[in-house]
């Protein structure tokens, strides 16, 4: 029998760019297998997929070199959970696929049924979409292909955006979904561990600088990239950091929360030690960042007291979200979960120095998280590393004496979490205080002296 | 009790055109007020009650003397005259103007608060695109995006936080909201892009050679003409009562 897939020296290159983002690839996938892709960030992984679901759009989109062929129905779902939620109903939702195939109605709403159980979202059909968690909505997405009768599932970093209770809710899902209707499976993944286990082939798409020679691929020109067979023991380890080393008896709190009442959950009492990192975990829902928002004086606490030690507040008597914005700013940074959020300006070099901070710090943030070649690049058109990145240095521009992180990982590859861990850990070297919002094991091993758990 | 329910909302629509266009041929207070009793008596049958009407109506409420104020200072004078200063004049045919034209407003706007209660926006979509047969790909389009709606206060509240945060939000306040609404449309169009790569995902693309098939069909009944009807009687016999009475005036004039 053909092949499902067949991609002999295929290559695009998107139109506003001038280097293509992906170049000689060649790849056969057979029916009923499960690959594990993995790579670099920027090597290619999601243009890829894109490409095998038929995504890259026509010549007005950019240029396509090579062949692809794909004999069969292809479904993907992709990062953002938020984001691929396409009707306020959950039974319309898995059956707009069906729909654009021009499925017969009698046939659509028994596949609907089918999918949902086997992705096990055991809810009516017109369960409204909004009141999913993230890991229902992924399922919800990978029910609407399955009902497509997609042969070829592709899942682009899937867990990115979940806590580990949804990570597994999803892994669980697919692994039934593709041992029941047999279709083919590639998982672009940076946390592979997760999906080894249901794996049959690992792929690592190579970006093409270090090119080494002797292997099949590369026909392109200049920045060729490769796909390498490698196998379940080389797939990228978990970073290995050193453990937290805790809070040094004695250590004084900079922040001292007392029964401090939320606009959302229970009362919370805890403490942030002064120059430490501390950890604030619990599943999604629980209202971590509301909590940390009130901590950082971004929400009005509702009840309860909120003390800051005198280096916290310098010399302000009022509540601190009474205080201004430039007062707020220069005693504490927040690093948003979604970077988007906070970029205001047209280039990075700009939307360093708009809060006026001093050049001469600006300058080595830029250098010392690797964007001062980026300087006059738009902030929306960065890659997900770089934006978290600038995300980050912006929260530094004003040397805060607390900074606060929510989720700075999620959706990050070993080399940028390796890099925001160290970063971390040298501000707590510095004497700043730090709180992150995580849903992460290896980063609250390295990062948690002071561990919160709220649920 | 609520008569509308289960009808198609494409019948909502057409239901409002046959209410309140033939409204529209003559200013008068006799047209217009037969018309505004008919919706105001029957929108508690319709899911719609009164004080459902004055909450969801009042900008229409406060729209209405906004109107007719400035009819009765500016109306074409005629007949006794009250008041008079600079260009005003408050005369028996501005005021008579005023009231009609303040009854009127109240006529085409209460209908369209009545017949918009409830609808689901994936319903109006399967209507209009299976029985006004719009172009599948524009409904489809457009109702996904009704549903990213809701995502913008969320954004909204991010972004006055972040900026909060970053030290920027102490400048003038139409500086502040102009880069605000900027940013907001800048995300607005990214979610926009993100979700129609999810439905290409699952095959969007396809519609626009072959067609598709709908999930839930969607058509017109027995009670959907029925509601029609009713509409365009009740437009037509309060134009005729106007005529009848002699106090119809086409298009405010003679």
């Amino acid at each position: 029998m053909a092949p499902l897939v067949e991609a002999r020296g295929l290559g695009w290159r998107h139109a506003s760019r001038i280097h293509p983002a992906l170049t000689g690839i060649d790849l056969i996938v057979q029916r009923g297998e499960r690959i594990l892709l993995t790579g670099d960030s920027g090597a290619g992984k999601s243009t890829l997929l894109a490409a095998l679901a038929g995504l890259l759009g026509d010549e007005e989109d950019g240029d396509q070199a090579g062949t692809l062929t794909v004999r069969g129905t292809v479904g993907m779902v992709l990062q953002d959970p938020d984001s691929q939620v396409i009707s306020s109903r959950i039974g319309d939702d898995v059956a707009f696929g069906c729909e654009n195939l021009r499925v017969p109605r009698d046939e659509i709403w028994p596949r609907v049924r089918r999918a949902l159980n086997l992705v096990g979202l055991d809810l009516p059909l017109d369960h409204p979409t909004r009141y999913l968690s993230g890991g229902q909505k992924q399922r919800l997405a990978l029910a609407g292909v399955i009902a497509m009768g997609a042969e070829l599932i592709l899942l682009d970093e899937p867990t990115a955006n979940l806590d580990p209770a949804g990570q597994t809710e999803i892994v669980e899902a697919v692994e039934a979904v593709v041992a029941e209707t047999g279709a083919a499976l590639i998982v672009v993944e940076h946390r592979p561990h997760l999906w080894r286990a249901m794996m049959d082939r690992f792929l690592r798409l190579e970006s093409g600088t270090t090119g080494t020679a002797g292997t099949a691929g590369g026909s392109g020109g200049g920045g060729s990239a490769r796909l390498v067979e490698t196998t379940a023991d080389d797939l990228p380890s978990l970073p290995v950091l050193p453990a937290a080393p805790g809070v040094p008896a004695g250590t004084r709190s900079l922040v001292e929360a007392r029964e401090l009442q939320t606009i959302w959950g229970p009362p919370r009492t805890l403490d942030l030690p002064a120059g430490c990192s501390t950890v604030l975990t619990g599943p999604n829902g629980a209202g971590k960042s509301t909590l940390a928002l009130t901590l950082a004086g971004l929400l009005p606490p509702e009840g309860g007291r909120l003390h800051y030690a005198e280096d916290l507040r310098q010399g302000l008597r009022k509540a601190p979200h009474a205080w201004t914005s430039r007062q707020l700013a220069d005693r504490i940074g927040y690093v948003f979960q979604d970077p988007e959020h906070q970029f205001v300006a047209r280039t990075v070099g700009e939307e360093m120095a708009v809060s006026g901070g001093d050049p001469d710090r600006i300058d080595e943030l830029m250098t010392r998280l690797r964007l001062a070649h980026l300087a006059e690049a738009n902030p929306f058109t960065l890659s997900g590393g770089e934006k978290r990145r600038l995300s980050v240095a912006t929260a530094l521009v004003n040397a805060p004496t607390l900074v606060v992180l929510d989720e700075p990982t999620f959706g990050q590859d070993p080399g940028t979490f390796t890099e925001l861990v160290g970063l971390v850990r040298q501000l707590t070297a510095d004497g700043v205080t730090v709180l992150s919002i995580t849903h992460d094991e290896a980063y609250r091993h390295a990062l948690g002296d002071h561990e919160v758990v709220i649920r | 009790m609520n008569l509308l329910r289960d009808i198609n909302p494409v019948t909502r629509i057409l239901g409002l055109i046959l209410l309140t266009t033939p409204l529209l041929l003559s200013v008068d207070v006799v047209s217009a007020g037969v018309a505004l009793a008919f919706t105001v008596l029957v929108a508690p049958f319709c899911g719609v009650s009164w004080g459902r009407l004055l909450r969801r109506g009042w900008p229409i409420l406060l729209a209405a003397p906004l109107a007719a104020i400035p009819m009765a200072l500016y109306g074409r004078p005629e007949g006794e005259t009250y008041a008079q200063f600079l260009f005003a004049h408050v005369t028996d045919n501005s005021l008579q103007l005023a009231a009609a034209i303040f009854v009127r407003v109240l006529a085409v706007g209460l209908p369209v608060i009545v017949l918009s209660a409830d609808v689901d926006p994936t319903d109006l979509g399967d209507g209009l695109a299976q029985v006004l047969r719009l172009p599948e790909r524009f409904v489809l389009g457009a109702v996904a995006a009704a549903r990213l709606v809701s995502l913008f206060r969320d954004d909204l509240d991010s972004m006055r936080r972040a900026r909060r945060a970053r030290g920027i939000a102490d400048q003038g306040r139409i500086r502040y909201f102009l880069t605000l609404a900027f940013g907001l449309l800048v995300l607005s169009l990214r979610r926009g892009a993100k979700l129609a790569t999810a439905m290409e995902a699952r095959s969007f693309n396809r519609v626009a050679e072959h067609g598709r098939t709908w999930a839930r069909e969607s058509s017109l009944s027995a009670r959907d003409w029925i509601v029609m009807a009713v509409c365009l009687v009740v437009s037509v016999a309060s134009i005729g009562i106007a005529v009848a009475v002699g106090s119809f005036r086409f298009l405010g004039v003679a």
